[in-house]
């Protein structure tokens, strides 16, 4: 059973395409709108994958330490400009900058710790884990990240006479926006703890699906989940814990004005 | 102890020359929109002026530490915030985070009773109504006893009495503890009843002031 992989044909791929277009004739027949972007997002996804495949397919093939190191620069490149885009508001340039620091050390710390003390890959770059940890992790730490953006703009925006208020009886900036920072890091990994909480029983996690579709034991497959979860909160906790601390200071100028 | 030279702020405020004095109850009238409350926030560093120069104790206010100067000068905006909690909790936050209050023994009760507010220190200061809210407030910067007091309307959610006897009870105060008090009011007569000197401001600028 170890390899008894089931390998989809090409046309049974195309009847899979039968779900969208199952969503498009909902969506056409309630009048709900955004067909466009429904196949947009199916052909997008379907290049996007197709060319990822062929690469990996070489980088597999050809092990080195500068193809993984490379593609791990692309993910974050890609994981920032996403997290920029999905922002509501509008992000100051210093926070921008905060933002893409915090991906890239927060991730990197985690992503090496995981590879090198988890996991013990040899080599550390074996691209056919590498790859797909680094990019859960980067994945995860982008959500994060950006619901973290998110409450720690709005909690501005929503406090800004409390906020106010704290410096005029001569609260450093730190204090004045202690509970705002605490609420957005809280929010911010709070999807992560919950998903820890249905893990296994409201769904089972992908990584672990693939593990066992692609052949390996559940036990292995599940011991993979836990090390990847534990991969996942730390890496979004130190990525959102640097945004937090280091982005609720681009809101205040060197006199410790509101910036608003 | 205040001294502004050409400030100039936005399309706020344009002053040329004014000099607010040490120990002085200073009542700043004038219509609403005109910078009235533009010019207690330039003095406690809330905002920087784009252009000019303001002199706090001699030295230019944006050669202070910004904290250390709103320690020293507390504004009280016209519409506070109240921190969640109860009214004990509002003293504590206040204490806490003016990092002040340790080597002072202030009893909070009387605190209370002296912005009037019958109120126990174990209720909630969200079922407090506006003007208590502002009482409330006004208790937490007497709480830091400042060296400056700016208060930006403090009674405006009160009655006539009831801001009567408040305006009297902090005027007692700065004269009895030898602070420095800058209120803006939109009362002519408490302005002339209580100030030693009255500025008025229109549209950024002052259009008279006397003793």
């Amino acid at each position: 059973m170890e390899n008894d992989i089931i390998n989809i044909q090409l046309l049974q791929l195309v009847f899979a395409y039968i779900f969208v277009l199952v969503l498009l004739f909902i969506v056409k027949e309630k009048k709900i709108g955004h067909k466009a972007e429904i196949l947009l997002a199916s052909v997008r996804m379907t290049i996007q994958l197709v060319a990822v495949g062929f690469i990996l397919e070489y980088v597999f093939a050809n092990q080195n330490p500068y193809y993984s190191l490379l593609i791990l620069l692309i993910m974050e490149i890609f994981a920032i400009y996403n997290i920029y885009g999905r922002v509501n508001s509008e992000i100051s340039k210093k926070l921008k900058g905060i933002i893409a620091g915090s991906m890239f050390l927060g991730t990197s710390i985690s992503i090496f710790f995981f590879v090198l003390v988890v996991v013990r890959l040899d080599p550390w770059f074996r691209a056919d884990y590498f790859i797909p940890l680094s990019g859960m992790l980067i994945g995860n730490s982008m959500t994060g990240i950006s619901l973290g953006v998110n409450h720690l703009i709005n909690g501005f925006k929503d406090n800004k006479s409390l906020i106010e208020n704290y410096l005029m009886l001569g609260a450093e900036p730190e204090t004045a926006v202690k509970e705002i920072s605490n609420r957005a890091f809280y929010n911010a990994v709070l999807p992560t703890i919950n998903s820890m909480m249905g893990m296994g029983i409201v769904f089972l996690p992908g990584m672990m699906t693939g593990q066992i579709l692609a052949g390996a034991s559940p036990i292995i497959a599940i011991k993979y989940q836990i090390a990847i979860m534990m991969g996942i909160l730390g890496s979004v906790t130190l990525t959102v814990f640097f945004m937090v601390n280091r982005g609720a200071k681009t809101f205040f100028n060197s006199r410790k004005q509101l910036r608003l | 102890m205040f001294e502004l030279k050409n400030v100039k702020y936005k399309n706020i405020l344009d002053i040329e020359k004014v000099k607010l004095n040490k120990n002085f109850v200073t009542a700043i009238l004038g219509s609403s929109g005109g910078g009235k409350t533009t010019f207690l926030k330039l003095l406690n560093n809330m905002i920087s002026a784009d252009q000019g120069e303001i002199f706090f104790k001699n030295k230019n206010i944006e050669n202070y530490e910004p904290v250390a100067l709103r320690r020293e000068v507390v504004m009280l905006p016209q519409d506070p915030a109240i921190f969640r909690g109860s009214i004990r909790d509002n003293f504590q936050i206040t204490e806490k985070i003016a990092e002040n209050g340790s080597s002072k023994n202030i009893n909070y009760k009387d605190l209370l009773k002296k912005v009037s507010l019958n109120k126990n220190l174990s209720d909630n200061a969200d079922n407090l109504s506006g003007g208590e809210k502002q009482r409330l407030a006004l208790a937490r910067v007497m709480l830091l006893e400042p060296e400056v007091l700016l208060l930006d309307e403090p009674s405006s959610s009160l009655d006539k009495k009831t801001e009567e006897k408040i305006i009297q009870m902090v005027v007692d105060y700065v004269r009895e503890n030898d602070r420095t008090l800058i209120m803006v009011t939109h009362s002519p007569e408490i302005a002339e009843k209580y100030a030693d000197r009255i500025i008025n401001i229109e549209k950024g600028r002052i259009v008279s002031w006397k003793n």
